[in-house]
This record gives C-alpha cells, sequence and structure tokens, in this order.
C-alpha cells in the first residue's frame, strides 16, 4: 500500500483512519483495496453496525479475484451494491444521498482519485467535508484538472501529465481544489513546448 | 485598536413591540446608506450612559436588502446590568447615536440544502434578518418559534404573513414544546441548523443534534453572554501602566476603555475571540463566562475575555 506524504500545502487533503460513530446510520463508500478499510471498520464496531448501514462497493475495471466483493458481501450489510468503477457508483451515491438524514455518518475510502471524486459528491450534496470520515487505501493516482481547459483527467500516475482533454502537459500540484475535487495541474513548458521534461511515475 | 470606526446615527424610530420589546430604527446622520450586512449580522450599540460609555452587541433584524435604515429589536432585561434599560428609558426618537459597523458571527451556510432555524423569544432577531435574505435569494429553510404566549411572541404576524407554512409555532402557555429529537432526526441530509435563545433551550437542541450524529460545521448557534454585573475588583494593566477599578454595573473591557485604552472587540458577547487577553498574575479566581476559551485555556490561568468574564480576589495583572 502506498502512503501519502503530507507536504506543508494547506489545500492538500488530509485522509485518516475509519472509526465507527455512534451514529443511528452508516453509509459507506468503498473502491478498490478500500475494502480493507471496510473490514477493518466493522471489526473495531458493534455487532450492528452493518445491519443499519449501507455499504457502496467501486471494485475496480478489470478485476479477475472477487474475494474482496464476496469478503465484504459477508459482512452483512443492509443494503450492498456494487460497481466496476468509483464513476459508475455516483449516480447510486447521489440517488442515496437524497434520502440520506442527518446524523447519518459516512465513511469514504479508496485510492486518491476515488475519495476525490467521493468527496465531491457528497459536498455537493449539503455535506460539509469536515462531516465526512475518509481513509486512504490504494494508489496515489489523482483526480487533475487542467487549470487551462479545465478538464478533468482521473487516475493521473506521472509527473508531469498530459491533460487527456487538450494535451498540454501539465505540473501536478499539491494545490487541490475542494469545489471540483481535484489537484491542480499548470502547463509546464509554455515558454518553449519542444522543452518536455521527462515524466517520471510518482503517484503509484 | 477595535477593528473599527463607529458610525453616526440619528434614531429615526422607536416602536413598542409588546409590553418588553421595543424596535429601534437607526439611520445614518449623513443621510447615506449603512454599511451592507448579510443575515444574522449584530451591531454594537454605544450608549452614553452617566459618566460611562456602554456597548452592547445586538443583532439586526431588518432586512439585509434594505440599507437605508438598520432596525434591532431590544427586550427589556431588569436583572442585567442595564443596556436594555438604558435603551427603553432614555432612547428617543432624533436622538444622535453611535454604532459599530456590522459582522455577523451567525451567518448562513449558503451550501446548505436546507436552513433548520429554532429561535426562542427574542432570539427570534437575527432569522427575521435572515428569512428576509432568502426571501430575495432562494433557499430551501423552515423556521420553529417557541414563544411564551400570543402576546409577547414578537412578530409572529409578520413572519406567518412571509414564511405560510414554513414557520411552526409553539406556545408556552399552551403547553406546546418542540421535540428536538424528532425534529433532528428526521432531516435530509445537507441541512444546516442554526439556533438562537435562552441558553437552555441552545444547550438541549446541541446536545440533542451532537447525540443524533449531526457534524460540528452543520451546527449554528447564536451565544452572546451579555455581561453580567458582579462584585467590583481591580485589574492592573501592565503595558499600558495603569489600575482600573472594575464597578459592580460594568464589564472589564469598559473599565479598560473607561481608562482610556482602545482595546480590541468585536463582539462583545464573549463568541468572538476578539478582545482575547492575558493574563500575566493573579492571586483570587478568574470567573470565565465567554464561549471562546477552550477547557485547557481557562485551566491554565493565562487567558481572560474581558467583555464578558470578571475576578474574584486579591490581583489580578493583564497584558494591555
Amino acid at each position: 500500500m502506498s502512503t501519502i506524504e503530507y507536504a506543508d500545502f494547506k489545500s492538500r487533503p488530509f485522509y485518516g483512519v475509519l472509526k465507527p460513530a455512534s451514529s443511528v446510520a452508516h453509509l459507506v463508500v468503498a473502491e478498490g483495496e478500500g475494502a480493507q478499510a471496510v473490514l477493518d471498520l466493522v471489526a473495531k464496531a458493534p455487532a450492528d453496525f452493518a445491519s443499519k448501514a449501507t455499504l457502496l462497493y467501486a471494485e475496480g475495471p478489470y478485476v479477475s479475484d472477487n474475494s474482496n466483493r464476496e469478503a465484504l458481501r459477508a459482512l452483512g450489510f443492509a443494503r450492498f451494491h456494487t460497481s466496476a468503477t468509483a464513476a459508475a457508483a455516483v449516480p447510486r451515491l447521489n440517488g442515496t444521498l437524497e434520502r440520506l438524514r442527518m446524523g447519518t455518518q459516512v465513511y469514504l475510502t479508496g485510492n486518491e482519485s476515488a475519495l476525490s471524486l467521493f468527496v465531491k459528491v457528497c459536498t455537493d450534496a449539503g455535506l460539509d467535508y469536515q462531516g465526512l470520515q475518509t481513509e486512504h487505501r490504494g494508489s496515489l493516482a489523482r483526480r487533475m484538472q487542467c487549470v487551462h481547459c479545465k478538464g478533468i483527467t482521473e487516475e493521473v500516475t506521472t509527473q508531469p501529465a498530459e491533460c487527456a482533454h487538450c494535451g498540454l502537459l501539465l505540473l501536478v500540484r499539491d494545490h487541490y481544489s475542494r469545489r471540483i475535487g481535484a489537484f491542480q495541474g499548470v502547463n509546464i513548458n509554455a515558454e518553449d513546448p519542444s522543452d518536455v521534461p521527462a515524466k517520471e511515475e510518482i503517484f503509484r | 485598536m477595535s477593528t473599527h470606526a463607529a458610525i453616526d446615527v440619528i434614531v429615526s424610530d422607536v416602536v413598542e413591540v409588546n409590553s418588553l420589546i421595543k424596535r429601534f430604527h437607526f439611520k445614518r446622520s449623513d443621510g447615506g446608506y449603512l454599511p451592507a450586512f448579510s443575515g444574522g449580522a449584530h451591531i454594537v450599540i454605544e450608549m452614553q450612559d452617566g459618566d460611562h460609555i456602554r456597548r452592547t452587541p445586538y443583532s439586526l433584524m431588518s432586512s439585509p436588502l434594505d440599507t437605508s435604515d438598520y432596525q434591532c429589536s431590544i427586550r427589556r432585561d431588569d436583572e442585567g446590568r442595564g443596556g436594555s434599560l438604558y435603551m427603553h428609558r432614555e432612547v428617543k426618537p432624533g436622538m444622535a447615536m453611535k454604532i459599530s459597523p456590522p459582522a455577523n458571527l451567525f451567518p448562513l451556510d449558503l451550501r446548505a440544502r436546507k436552513h433548520l432555524m429554532i429561535a426562542g423569544g427574542i432570539g427570534i432577531t437575527p432569522f427575521l434578518a435572515q428569512t428576509s435574505q432568502l426571501e430575495r435569494t432562494g433557499g430551501h429553510y423552515e423556521l420553529h418559534y417557541g414563544v411564551r404566549s400570543a402576546e409577547l411572541g414578537a412578530y409572529l404576524d409578520v413572519l406567518g404573513d412571509r414564511l405560510q407554512h414554513r414557520l411552526h409555532t409553539y406556545f408556552d402557555d399552551q403547553k406546546q414544546s418542540m421535540d428536538f429529537d424528532a425534529l433532528l432526526s428526521t432531516q435530509p441530509a445537507g441541512t444546516h441548523l442554526y439556533v438562537c435563545g435562552p441558553t437552555p433551550m441552545i444547550d438541549k437542541v446541541l446536545n440533542t443534534a451532537r447525540a443524533a450524529g449531526w457534524p460540528e460545521s452543520h451546527i449554528h448557534f447564536e451565544h452572546f453572554s451579555k455581561a453580567a454585573p458582579g462584585e467590583p475588583f481591580t485589574a492592573e494593566l501592565s503595558v499600558s501602566g495603569v489600575t482600573v477599578e472594575v464597578g459592580r454595573d460594568q464589564s472589564l473591557l469598559e473599565a479598560i476603555e473607561a481608562a482610556g485604552i482602545d482595546a480590541p472587540y468585536l463582539c462583545r458577547g464573549g463568541a468572538c475571540g476578539q478582545c482575547e487577553t492575558r493574563v500575566l498574575d493573579y492571586e483570587g479566581e478568574l470567573l470565565h463566562e465567554d464561549h471562546w476559551l477552550e477547557d485547557d485555556e481557562r485551566a491554565s490561568g493565562e487567558k481572560i475575555m474581558p467583555c464578558v468574564s470578571r475576578f474574584c480576589g486579591k490581583r489580578l495583572v493583564l497584558e494591555r
């Protein structure tokens, strides 16, 4: 598992460790390796936790091994839904948030790209990010916004990285926009586009 | 070093709302518009009461969309230090006064999907401004308003007309009370809670919301502790090199100001933190009455909020 080195950059999101809250209901949203964080959370929780909880699990694309999914299914969540990707979980997450009541604790876990997306969907539904619990599991791949064309590129692993929309080569900054749910990518060779720095795979 | 210059105003009207509450209207002396404000903001009214100046915060209740005047509704408090009594007895239309520019420590969180407002008694005033604001900008809200009786419930008619089904009233004299458990367990995600009223009511709402799992960032309350009268005491101000006597009906902050020292303040109600002052030495007991300091800061004996807190003992030295 990759761990995040928290630089001294104010806007960069900080993730914690999921802890069972004493709320009346729970909504858990997990992606990929976040499955293990859910297992750890339930292991720490009172026996009736899963019976008061909904779990949305984005398994990750091209997964042939179903062991995570089956381990989560065995936890006995009151409602359990799976999707192939984090993006594919969004419509159901939106629908769930529409019916959610204040006092339900929301737990989010998965890779950094998925966490960015889940947090944004929740804050768009009016939940303050400070009330959400988050735990990072899996890759450090980033959700990035190109500050030039505003396009969002998911799962960015390299530095610099190409914008999937306008093709500019971008420096992936620690500067994060909570409103957009993405790290900011700024053109790295604006003065001389022929100067192309080597790409390094650093967000693994 | 108070953070703002006072505004010269004329009292343009004084209206008796009921047997306990009067409404005061202020217009700028120079005829211009008053500063813009948002619903939930307060002003500090300066009162020249005999030989000392009193400064007391009051919520603005008029519409933020109309700054040709400011309106504050003030309930007469016969037990207080005299600010509200001064306003009720001495302030007449045509009088020149000074007020601070508005500051808002109780704003609406406009990211909310729904605003749930709970008011008790005179705690209705910030909600009058906030609901005026939401009428214009749009926004989903409901107001739950508890009053002693129909006679003492201020602005029930205005609110009824403006809010229609979004107003829920509770009359003490008809044994009606709000069911906080039911109210706070049935709100849709994205609701922000606002509460203003008597301290026991605020505490009950906050405790219920926290127990029901509401995150702190969705809970907002206006908790002005009005500086209470107390035993006189003495404070040494080390930076200024003066010693001030704090009278029974005077706050420590007012005594500091009376000595000609321009100390910082904003809310004068123990909520904003602006007047926080370091205690250099003391022999006795710091009587903390604020909602600002953390428990460990109080226990340390190193800080005091002079707008509402007092002292009992032999010697108090402040870094001021």
